[in-house]
């Protein structure tokens, strides 16, 4: 090693990416997308859905203190839990559906990454103008105007910061409520915490990191190369139509050249900042921009479209080599995500639809496990609890059944009841249960205890344990 | 002066210490980090003046220290959080304070109020001999059963939690067995300890141990052996036995009886506590109706 080897550094400093306006079909696209998708999460918490007195009306709500989230017609208790978790597994499988048959969609148009970076880069475009103005804005020393313009950017980022944290606690509260609260300058500490820590990651998400989060932060992007194949559609440059590149003059003539003119204008429009026309790259979400800005140079310069383009690896190759196209959408990939989703779909359903709206359960004490009392006999308590997920009081009885001449004492609070309960709407009804088994019976004895509606009509049952000195 | 030595691999300046041939690089902390040690040494002397730092000689008024500008001390917070609890507690003692058993049995609020301070206070002060869950030990009462010495119902309890049992306040329960081993032969003591198993039910009664118990026992327990709660004599007719149910154990306790002792709780907890915990206890399950009180034949 020479001594004038610099010491070596291992990390290279991202280089900023200034993305150029483009216009064309999957730029509309794109805006489409985001005004959609933008809209649903602002608007959505302000969707009613009516349930009924005593019961939140917002359409989707997560309400933390009470532990329970409503989804329009669905409504979930904290034992429902599996069904968030089973929504969760089928995003993920749905999210591997779409990529096998229309590779990274979700990076390029839905990826909440993708649309703040979009409506951001927007606003920079809006405040400081296009590529090359920005560019030498960020060159240009500093001044009143390079100041007036960056401190314009970012204010308009930080609010916009601001409404998506302020939208997302509003699928926490009730919407309406909480705005009031917002503008009388009284919202919970809680939700103030949220709000502030939203609004900071979507600036910084958005207005800093960017492409750098798909690249090093995303575990979906790195695991691409595991999910594509050579019949994966994604963005790819017709090398054999392109090369040889190289610049073009009006009137030349196109023969022994490539199409490509070497104008720069898909590397410049990338908000990835890489050049297609080096092939399929980790980086690259497949949002279609560099599509658009080639068909609109090919449609300048009197080519055909489709120099850069949404295509298989399968199909590139088979196109070069003349071969008839073989990529379809139906392939052992595609069939088996679906097949895993409509299992996961069908499980939740099944979860959705076989929810009941009364249920019990019982824990047995363990201090202590039994009592025997003075007449010799043997008694066990047990904590009862009778969910009633309807939003109507609702009249039970309880018995049990499987220890014939049991006696039973029932007791809510202070009060002891025979096995005629009632229990609040949307609420759980707690209870102490005493049972005393006949003389003579000291074995351990698994038996039921039964709910059933006002009318006898059995609801729920479970199976718990009486407990006696002898029988362990 | 000199110019400084540069170590030629890394480029940086060495201490100029060497050791066969290897020469210490001076490495400093980087800026920012004694920037940010500095800033750390401000902020301590600032801390030192606001809060309590420095031990002082008069132990008394600032607890041994200087007190800081802020007034703060982990006392105060102590008091400050015990005050808290006071104020959450307030809105219930008000109401809690006024009801009679009876009241808070009917209001599900105070009952569980009552109850959970009861529990917690239980945990802390009673399961000590009774158990966590109240199941005792021998020699010490199950207090989830419906067997009472001194009876069930809430002034009973109550009594016996604020006054204790054989404690040394002044209206404290108390109760003694005369030794028999002192009194009774072997033989006769074996004989009642026969007529005692007998009362629950059983065939081990003789003539000589009917006609002890009859002389000697019945006058506190009772010619069937049923007790006298007013008395403290324990029932010896049902399945409960504090110190234990078979032959050995009984004519034990007949020959030399045990004791056993409860402080008097009045004084050492307030009566909100002491409340809280008759409702607690009673609550275990065995605790007795009004009407139930002083009846020992069942």
């Amino acid at each position: 090693m020479s001594a004038q080897s610099e010491p070596l550094v291992l990390f290279a400093k991202a280089a900023r990416v200034y993305p150029k306006r483009v216009w064309g079909r999957f730029r509309k696209l794109k805006w489409g997308a985001m005004v959609a998708l933008l809209g649903v999460y602002y608007l959505a918490p302000f969707l009613r859905w009516d349930r009924g007195p005593h019961v939140p009306d917002q359409a989707i709500l997560i309400d933390m203190p009470a532990r329970r989230a409503y989804f329009f017609m669905f409504e979930i208790w904290p034992q429902e839990v599996y069904i968030l978790t089973g929504l969760l597994v089928f995003s993920a499988i749905a999210l591997f559906f779409v990529t096998s048959l229309f590779g990274r969609v979700w990076c390029g148009y839905a990826c909440p990454q993708t649309v703040w970076t979009d409506l951001f880069v927007w606003v920079e475009r809006l405040v400081q103008g296009d590529r090359t103005k920005r560019m030498r804005l960020a060159k240009a020393p500093w001044s009143l105007e390079k100041l007036g313009k960056l401190t314009l950017t970012h204010m308009l980022w930080l609010v916009i910061g601001l409404f998506t944290g302020g939208a997302w606690v509003l699928y926490f509260n009730d919407a309406p409520t909480l705005i009031e609260q917002a503008l009388d300058g009284a919202i919970p500490w809680s939700v103030g915490v949220w709000i502030l820590a939203l609004t900071f990651s979507t600036y910084f998400m958005a207005g800093f990191a960017r492409e750098n989060v798909c690249t090093y932060y995303c575990p979906y992007s790195r695991f691409q190369s595991a999910m594509f194949d050579r019949d994966s559609l994604v963005i790819g440059y017709d090398t054999a139509r392109g090369e040889p590149r190289g610049k073009h003059k009006a009137g030349d003539s196109w023969d022994e050249r490539g199409d490509c003119i070497d104008c720069h204008q898909c590397v410049d429009v990338c908000p990835m900042g890489i050049d297609i026309r080096d092939g399929l790259q980790m980086q690259c979400i497949a949002c279609g921009l560099c599509i658009d800005a080639c068909d609109s140079i090919m449609d300048k310069v009197d080519r055909p479209r489709g120099l850069v383009r949404y295509d298989t690896t399968a199909n590139q190759d088979a196109r070069a080599e003349g071969r008839p196209e073989p990529s379809t959408l139906v392939r052992g990939r595609t069939l088996y995500y679906a097949a895993i989703l409509a299992v996961v779909g069908g499980l939740i359903l099944v979860g959705l639809l076989g929810r009941t709206e009364h249920s019990l359960h019982v824990l047995h004490d363990r201090n202590p496990l039994f009592v025997t009392l003075a007449d010799g006999t043997v008694r066990n308590g047990y904590e009862v609890n009778i969910l009633n997920k309807t939003h109507g009081d609702a009249d039970y009885q309880l018995r049990v059944e499987g220890l014939p001449g049991a006696e039973m004492r029932l007791r809510t609070a202070g009060q002891e009841h025979s096995g005629d309960i009632s229990v609040f709407a949307n609420s759980v009804g707690h209870f102490r249960l005493f049972i005393t088994a006949p003389k003579g019976r000291t074995d351990r004895h698994d038996f039921d205890i039964v709910l059933s509606d006002a009318d006898g009509q059995v609801i729920d049952r479970y199976t718990t344990k009486f407990v006696t000195g002898d029988g362990r | 002066m000199s110019t400084t030595d540069r170590d030629e691999m890394s480029g940086a300046e060495t201490t100029g210490h060497e050791w066969d041939g290897i020469k210490e690089l001076n490495l400093p902390a980087p800026r920012w980090w004694l920037i940010v040690f500095l800033l750390t040494v401000i902020w301590g002397v600032g801390y030192m003046v606001v809060y309590p730092a420095w031990p002082t000689l008069s132990g008394e008024g600032n607890r041994g220290g200087t007190p800081g500008t802020a007034g703060w001390s982990s006392y105060s917070e102590l008091s400050d959080s015990q005050q808290e609890i006071m104020t959450r507690r307030a809105a219930y003692l008000a109401d809690f304070r006024e009801a009679s058993y009876d009241d808070i049995l009917a209001d599900p609020g105070l009952f569980e109020f009552a109850r959970a301070g009861g529990g917690a206070a239980f945990k802390d002060n009673c399961a000590t001999c009774h158990g966590t869950g109240g199941a005792g030990a021998p020699g010490y009462p199950n207090l989830n059963d419906d067997a009472w010495i001194w009876g069930g119902t809430h002034a009973d309890i109550e009594a016996s939690i604020a006054y204790g049992i054989r404690s040394a306040h002044g209206e404290t329960r108390v109760s003694q067995m005369p030794a028999f081993g002192d009194l009774l032969s072997a033989e006769e003591i074996s004989a009642v300890t026969g007529h005692v198993l007998s009362l629950g039910g059983g065939d081990s009664s003789t003539p000589l141990g009917a006609q002890i118990f009859s002389e000697q026992c019945a006058l506190c327990h009772g010619e069937a052996g049923h007790g006298n709660r007013d008395l403290g004599a324990p029932n010896l007719a049902d399945a409960i036995w504090l110190y234990g149910g078979t032959a050995g154990e009984i004519s034990t306790q007949i020959r030399s009886p045990r004791h056993g002792q409860m402080p008097a709780w009045s004084g050492r907890l307030d009566a909100d506590t002491i409340r809280q915990l008759t409702i607690f206890v009673h609550s275990l399950g065995g605790g007795e109706g009004a009407e139930d009180s002083g009846g020992s034949a069942r």
